[in-house]
C-alpha cells in the first residue's frame, strides 16, 4: 500500500516512545540516556521532514537544519558535563546522583 | 446689657487647678524627685483653687447681674466624617452656679487636708488628685459638647478610683476602688450609647446644635430589628443616657460602688462623693432637659428609680455602725430625692437641691473627718459618745448640717426637700403617687438616722475605752496607742472649713430659692415643656417668698415627719438604749436584710463577677488557647508541614524521575486536549 | 507495492529495531554503535522523503562527529561494565506500558489530525522540483532565515567554549609566564636584607643575596 504520511508519523511517534522508555530504564547508565535523547530528537526531526515533504513546505527542513546544529552543541555540552561528573564521583550510575533530593 | 464673658476668664478656671495639680504631683512626689515639700505643694493648689473660686464667683456674677453668657468653641481638635470633636465652654446660670459650688467646696477641702492628712506620707499626691479632680469636674460641668462632658466624666472617674485606693496597701481599698470603677464602667457603657445614638442621628455633639433639632427627634422612632418592635427615638437616648447617670450618682442598683468607697480618706468623701462628681449625672440630665422632657417614658423611670434609690437607701443607713457610712447611705438617699425632682420635670429643684446639700453633706463629711481625727482614726460611732464636751465646734456645725439635712425650717435643706417633695405631689406622672409616698417614708428615715448618728456620737455616755482592741485602719497612728487619750479638738484648717461651710449649709436656701426656682434663674439653661409636665408651673403659683414658704411648711407633713424622726432617734438612743436591741431581735430577718445590704454585693460578687470570669477563662482557655493558638495557629503551620512531607516526595534527586513525570504530563496534556476539551 | 515503500518497510524495521537495541544493550560502546545504525537508516528515509542535504547532513554531523565524540567519551571513561544493568528488568512493564500509551496516544493525534489530507502534496513543489533541495534550502536559509542562522553559529560557539571552559585541566607541570604579574613584582617579594653579626674571623665578610630576575 502506499505510504501516507500518517506512516511517518507513526514511525516518528514509536521512536519516541522508545526513547521516553530508554530513559527511565536507565538507572546504571547516564551515556546510554544521552543517546536516548539523541533518538528522541532523530524521531521529532523525521516528523518535521515528513511533513515538509508532504505539505510541500520549506520550513519543515530548515528547522530540521537548526535542530540538528543545536543538538550537536547540546550533546558536546552534555558529554563534557558527564566526563566532569565521571572524574569527581568516578561513576556514570543515574541512581547515584540524587545531592538535590528535597 | 448682655455680655459675653471672656475666654481667657473661663480658661483660666479650669487650668489653674490643673497646673496646681501638675506641679504637685510632679516635683512632689518621686516622679519628679521630691523636689517640693509639704508647704509648697499645698501652697501652690491652693493658690489655684483659690483663684478659680474667686473667678467663678465673679463669672458668677456677671451672669446674674449683666446677663453675660458664654457659648464658644475654644479648639477644635478633629473632625471625622462630619462629627467635629471640640474644646468649649458653654456659661449660664447653670453652669456658673456649678462652678462655684464645685470650687467652693474644693477650697474648703484643700484647706480641711492640710490638717486631716498631716502626716501621710502620701500628703503631695493626695493635693495634686484633688486639684485634678477639680479640674475635670470644670471640664465636665463647662463643656458645651457632650465629648468634653464624657472627658470630664470619665476623667473625675479616674480620680475617684485613684482616690479611694489612696491608700494602696489596704486590699479592702483596692477592693473598693475597683468596684467602684467598673460599676462606673457599667453606667458608661449606657452614657456612651445614649451619646453615640446622638450623633448618629443629629450629627452634631454640641449641646446647642443637638437641642436645635428636638422638634425632628420627637418624631423618629428607633427600630429594635431583633424583635420587630420600635419604640420612640429619645425614649431610647434618654435612657440611656440615665444610665449613665444612674452609675455616676449611684442610683439603684448601681449604687453599690459608693459605701465602699468610704475606704478613701475623709476629704475626697466630702469632695467627691458627696459634693461634686456624684451630683454629675443629675448635672447632666439638667443639662439634658430639652430632651428629657420630650419622652415621658424615660421621665417615669427615672422618677421610679430615685424613689426606690431615696427609700431604701435610708433604711441601710439605720443599721450602720460607721460613722462614715450613715453619712454615705444618707447621700445616696439625697441623690434618690434629686432624681425623682428630675423625674417630675423639676429640674431647676433637683439642681438646687444638689447646691444645698453640697454644702450640708460636705459639712457633714468633715465633720465627721474632725471626729475621725480627734477620736483617733477609730470610726465605729458604738464606741464615741458625749463628744460634744471635747470638740465644741465641731459639734456645733455637725448639729447644723444635719438640722438642715433633716429639712429644718428656714435651713437650706428644708427650701430644697420641700420643693421636691411639693414638685412630686404635683407631677402628672404615673410614677409621681409610688414618688410621693417613698419621699415622704424618706423625710421620717432621714431624720432617723441622722439623729441616731448625732446622738450617739456627741451625746450620752462616753464609750471610748469600751472598744474591743482589734481596729483596723490604713494610717499608721502616729499618737501610738489609741483610745486611752481623750478626744481633742481638731486645729483651726479643720475647723474653718466647718466654719465656712455651715454657712451657706443654712443661710443660702432662704436667699436664693426665690430668684433660682422662679425668677429665671436657669431660663436658658433648663428647658420645662409647661404643658405635659405642670409640675414647677403649680409649684410657681403656690409659691409667695421664701418666709411665707417657711411658716407654712410648719403645718405641712415633711416638717412633722421629721420631728418624729428626731422624737424617735432622741427615745431610742438617750431615753430607752434597750429598745434598739429588742426591735432587733423582734425583727431579725429584716434587720439580717437590711445589714446584708438587700445581699445585692453578695449578687454581684458571686453571681456577676464570678460568671464573668468563669466566661473569661472559657474564652480564655477553649477559645484562645485551644481554638485559635492550637488549631488555627498551630494547626496552619502543622498542615503545610505535612503536605509539604508528601510534597516533598516528589523531589527525588533523580533524573529519570523528573523525566518520568515531564512524558507523565506531556501525556496528560494530550488526553485533556484531544479528548475531555470540548 | 512500489520499490518506495518496501524501502521505507526495511528502513523503518532496521531502525526500530536499532533503536530498541539501544535502550537495551549492556555495553555502552555496543549501544553507541547501534545508534550509528539507527542513524542511517533515518537518513534513508528521509532521502526517501527528498530531502537530500539533511539526509546526507544527519551522516557527515551527527555520525561523523557526535556519534564519534560519544565513542570517545564511551571509551576513555571506565565504566564497570558488571554494575550496569542491574534492576533493569523490574522496571520493565511500567516503562514499556507508559511508552506503549504515548505511542498511540501520538499516532492517533497525528494520524486524525491529518487524515484529511491523503495523498501527498507532492505537486506544490512542482515549480520547485527544478531546483535542488540544496538549492532551495540555500535560498531560504540566507534570506528569511539568517538572524536564526547566525544565532545558530553563536551557539556553536558558546558550545565549544563551555565544553572546553568545563573539561580544561591545568597541567602541573606547565611553565606559562604571566606577564602582569610579573610586572606586579615589588622588591620586597624578592629581596630580603639580612642583618649579620660582623664575626671576628677576618675571613668571612657579610653576606648579601644578589636581587633574583
Amino acid at each position: 500500500m502506499t505510504v501516507t504520511l500518517g506512516h511517518y508519523l507513526t514511525l516518528g511517534a514509536v521512536l519516541f516512545a522508545l526513547s521516553v522508555i530508554g530513559i527511565f530504564l536507565n538507572r546504571k547508565n547516564l551515556i546510554v540516556l544521552l543517546m536516548a535523547i539523541e533518538l528522541m530528537l532523530l524521531a521529532v526531526n523525521t516528523n518535521f521532514i515528513a511533513f515538509s515533504h508532504y505539505l510541500g513546505d520549506m520550513q519543515g527542513q530548515i528547522f530540521v537544519f537548526f535542530i540538528l546544529t543545536v543538538a550537536a552543541a547540546e550533546s558536546a555540552i552534555g558529554l563534557a558535563i558527564l566526563v566532569l561528573l565521571f572524574r569527581n564521583r568516578s561513576s556514570v550510575d543515574v541512581d547515584e546522583l540524587n545531592s538535590l533530593k528535597g | 446689657m448682655s455680655q459675653t464673658l471672656q475666654a481667657s476668664t473661663l480658661l483660666t478656671i479650669a487650668l489653674a487647678p490643673l497646673v496646681g495639680a501638675l506641679l504637685a504631683g510632679v516635683l512632689g512626689t518621686r516622679l519628679g524627685g521630691d523636689r517640693i515639700g509639704h508647704r509648697v505643694s499645698h501652697s501652690l493648689t491652693v493658690l489655684g483653687i483659690l483663684v478659680s473660686f474667686v473667678l467663678s464667683v465673679q463669672t458668677l456674677y456677671s451672669v446674674v447681674h449683666d446677663g453675660a453668657r458664654f457659648n464658644e468653641t475654644i479648639y477644635t481638635w478633629m473632625e471625622v466624617g462630619g462629627l467635629t470633636m471640640e474644646i468649649g465652654f458653654m456659661v449660664d446660670g447653670l453652669t456658673a452656679m456649678m462652678m462655684c459650688v464645685v470650687t467652693f467646696v474644693s477650697l474648703m477641702v484643700h484647706i480641711y487636708t492640710i490638717g486631716y492628712m498631716a502626716e501621710d506620707e502620701g500628703y503631695n499626691r493626695f493635693f495634686s488628685y484633688i486639684s485634678l479632680f477639680t479640674f475635670s469636674m470644670l471640664m465636665l460641668v463647662m463643656s458645651n459638647n457632650l465629648l468634653q462632658l464624657f472627658f470630664g466624666w470619665e476623667a473625675v472617674g479616674l480620680v475617684s478610683y485613684l482616690l479611694i485606693g489612696f491608700w494602696f496597701n489596704k486590699p479592702t481599698a483596692v477592693f473598693a476602688n475597683m468596684k467602684a470603677f467598673l460599676v462606673n464602667r457599667v453606667g458608661d457603657f449606657g452614657f456612651i450609647l445614649g451619646i453615640g445614638l446622638i450623633a448618629a442621628y443629629t450629627g452634631s455633639l454640641n449641646y446647642t446644635e443637638v437641642f436645635a433639632q428636638s422638634a425632628q427627634l420627637a418624631s423618629m422612632e428607633f427600630p429594635w430589628l431583633m424583635l420587630g418592635q420600635s419604640s420612640l427615638l429619645v425614649t431610647v437616648i434618654c435612657i440611656c443616657l440615665f444610665i449613665g447617670a444612674m452609675g455616676k450618682s449611684a442610683q439603684f442598683p448601681l449604687h453599690v460602688w459608693l459605701p465602699d468607697s468610704m475606704e478613701g480618706p475623709t476629704p475626697i468623701s466630702a469632695l467627691i462623693h458627696a459634693a461634686t462628681m456624684v451630683t454629675a449625672g443629675i448635672f447632666m440630665v439638667a443639662r439634658m432637659s430639652p430632651l428629657f422632657e420630650l419622652s415621658d417614658t424615660a421621665l417615669n423611670l427615672i422618677m421610679v428609680i430615685g424613689a426606690i434609690t431615696a427609700l431604701f437607701m435610708g433604711f441601710l443607713g439605720i443599721v450602720q455602725n460607721d460613722i462614715k457610712r450613715v453619712v454615705a447611705y444618707s447621700t445616696l438617699s439625697q441623690l434618690g430625692y434629686m432624681t425623682v425632682a428630675l423625674g417630675a420635670s423639676a429640674y431647676s429643684v433637683a439642681v438646687f437641691h444638689l447646691m444645698t446639700h453640697a454644702f450640708f453633706k460636705a459639712l457633714l463629711f468633715l465633720a465627721a473627718g474632725s471626729v475621725i481625727m480627734g477620736l483617733h482614726h477609730n470610726q465605729d460611732i458604738r464606741w464615741m459618745g458625749g463628744v460634744r464636751k471635747y470638740m465644741p465646734i465641731t459639734w456645733i456645725t455637725f448639729l447644723l448640717g444635719s438640722l438642715a439635712l433633716i429639712g429644718t425650717p428656714l435651713f437650706s435643706g428644708f427650701y430644697s426637700k420641700d420643693s421636691i417633695i411639693e414638685a412630686v405631689a404635683a407631677s402628672n406622672l404615673p410614677a409621681a403617687s409610688w414618688a410621693y409616698v417613698a419621699v415622704l417614708a424618706g423625710v421620717f428615715i432621714t431624720a432617723f438616722y441622722s439623729f441616731r448618728l448625732y446622738f450617739l456620737v456627741f451625746h450620752g455616755q462616753e464609750r471610748f475605752d469600751q472598744q474591743p482592741q482589734a481596729h483596723h485602719d490604713a494610717q499608721h497612728d502616729a499618737h501610738g496607742h489609741g483610745d486611752h487619750h481623750l478626744p481633742h479638738e481638731s486645729p483651726w484648717v479643720v475647723t474653718v472649713p466647718l466654719a465656712l461651710l455651715a454657712i451657706p449649709s443654712v443661710l443660702i436656701g432662704y436667699f436664693t430659692i426665690d430668684a433660682m426656682l422662679f425668677g429665671g434663674f436657669f431660663k436658658d439653661a433648663i428647658t420645662v415643656n409647661a404643658s405635659t409636665h405642670p409640675a414647677m408651673h403649680e409649684l410657681q403659683d403656690k409659691f409667695h417668698g421664701a418666709m411665707a414658704m417657711a411658716e407654712h411648711g410648719l403645718v405641712t407633713w415633711p416638717f412633722w415627719l421629721a420631728v418624729a424622726g428626731v422624737v424617735s432617734a432622741f427615745y431610742c438612743y438617750m431615753i430607752n438604749p434597750a429598745l434598739p436591741a429588742a426591735v432587733e431581735r423582734m425583727f431579725k430577718p429584716v434587720h439580717t436584710l437590711l445589714v446584708n445590704k438587700y445581699y445585692l454585693d453578695a449578687f454581684n460578687e458571686q453571681v456577676l463577677a464570678r460568671g464573668t470570669r468563669y466566661l473569661a477563662s472559657v474564652l480564655w482557655k477553649r477559645g484562645d488557647q485551644a481554638l485559635i493558638d492550637g488549631w488555627l495557629v498551630n494547626g496552619s503551620w502543622r498542615l503545610v508541614g505535612r503536605l509539604s512531607n508528601i510534597v516533598r516526595r516528589l523531589q527525588s534527586g533523580f533524573l529519570y524521575h523528573y523525566a518520568l513525570l515531564m512524558i507523565l504530563g506531556v501525556f496528560g496534556l494530550i488526553t485533556w486536549f484531544v479528548w475531555l476539551k470540548p | 507495492m512500489d520499490v518506495k515503500s518496501a524501502l521505507f518497510y526495511v528502513f523503518a524495521a532496521v531502525l526500530l529495531f536499532a533503536a530498541l537495541r539501544v535502550i537495551t544493550v549492556r555495553n555502552p560502546v555496543h549501544a553507541a554503535l547501534y545508534l550509528i545504525l539507527a542513524f542511517f537508516q533515518a537518513s534513508g528515509i528521509w532521502m526517501l522523503l527528498k530531502a537530500e542535504f539533511l539526509s546526507i547532513t544527519l551522516v557527515l554531523v551527527y555520525v561523523g562527529a557526535v556519534m564519534v565524540l560519544f565513542l570517545f567519551v564511551v571509551m576513555m571513561i571506565d565504566i564497570n561494565i558488571d554494575a550496569l544493568k542491574k534492576g533493569f528488568w523490574s522496571h520493565f512493564p511500567l516503562a514499556a506500558s507508559i511508552g506503549a500509551i504515548l505511542a498511540l496516544e501520538l499516532a492517533s493525534v497525528l494520524m486524525g489530525g491529518f487524515r484529511s489530507a491523503p495523498a501527498p502534496v507532492e505537486a506544490v513543489a512542482a515549480p520547485g522540483m527544478q531546483i535542488s533541495n540544496s538549492k532551495d534550502l540555500g535560498i531560504a536559509l540566507y534570506t528569511h532565515y539568517l538572524y536564526p542562522l547566525e544565532i545558530a553559529a553563536v551557539i556553536l560557539l558558546v558550545a565549544i567554549i563551555a565544553a572546553i571552559a568545563l573539561t580544561m585541566r591545568e597541567r602541573k607541570d606547565s611553565k606559562l609566564q604571566d606577564a602582569s604579574e610579573q610586572i606586579r613584582v615589588k622588591p620586597a617579594d624578592r629581596l630580603r636584607m639580612v642583618k649579620v653579626d660582623p664575626v671576628h674571623q677576618p675571613v668571612v665578610a657579610p653576606v648579601v643575596e644578589e636581587p633574583k630576575a
